[in-house]
């Protein structure tokens, strides 16, 4: 294949044609390779669990005795 | 019989003085207020309200505004004891089913029943102080 673009002949574009020719005969397998190199997004087989336990710190909650009467007391419309 | 319409002028404004102390006393609105006696909605054990059946698009507005307020105030009350909004919800959730929660009206179980008061004390989150 190299020699035949080095090769002169009465054809004008035979040159053209034969790096042509490479072209594609070097960029198919290139092609073809982007096409099947697409990325695989696949669903996971098992259903996603998001944690949403919330941690609360249980010494939190003792200190929040006051607090939560009054809360209560002041807004008594939403509770 | 001049007595007995006395009577009931009596009893009449009696009754009424006496709904609207319940009314003045729980500084509920009206239609919340109403939603809660009727069972429609309840407490959660998180500090919300909940729906315990499909609700209609008025009672969930309702909720959803309730619960909206009762958040910022959580939030706000959280931030000044150093709490977290979620901490602060479930302490007063708790206070909210044992002091707030008449009998006849409905509270989630932590095992996500809805249940409603009696007499009895009810069945609170684990996590809630004793």
């Amino acid at each position: 294949m190299a020699q035949c673009c080095d090769q002169l002949t009465n054809r004008t574009d035979n040159a053209i044609r034969c790096y042509m020719r490479k072209m594609i005969f070097l960029c198919t397998p290139l092609m073809a390779s982007v096409l099947t190199g697409c990325v695989q997004v696949t669903a996971p087989d098992k259903p996603i669990v998001i944690n949403l336990n919330i941690a609360i710190r249980q010494e939190i909650l003792y200190k929040l005795a006051a607090a939560s009467e009054k809360v209560i007391q002041e807004n008594p419309g939403v509770f | 019989m001049r007595n007995s319409v006395e009577m009931i002028i009596a009893a009449f404004l009696l009754g009424a003085t006496a709904t609207s102390a319940t009314a003045f006393q729980s500084g509920r609105e009206p239609a919340y207020q109403s939603a809660r006696e009727s069972g429609l909605v309840g407490e959660k054990s998180d500090g919300y309200l909940g729906f315990v059946v499909p609700p209609s698009s008025s009672v969930r507005a309702l909720v959803e505004d309730i619960n909206i307020k009762r958040k910022a105030v959580y939030s706000k009350e959280a931030l000044a004891n150093g709490a977290t909004v979620e901490e602060m919800a479930l302490r007063t959730g708790c206070r909210l089913i044992v002091e707030r929660t008449v009998a006849g009206e409905k509270y989630q179980t932590p095992s996500g029943i809805w249940k409603t008061r009696d007499g009895s004390a009810p069945e609170l989150d684990p996590r809630c102080p004793q």
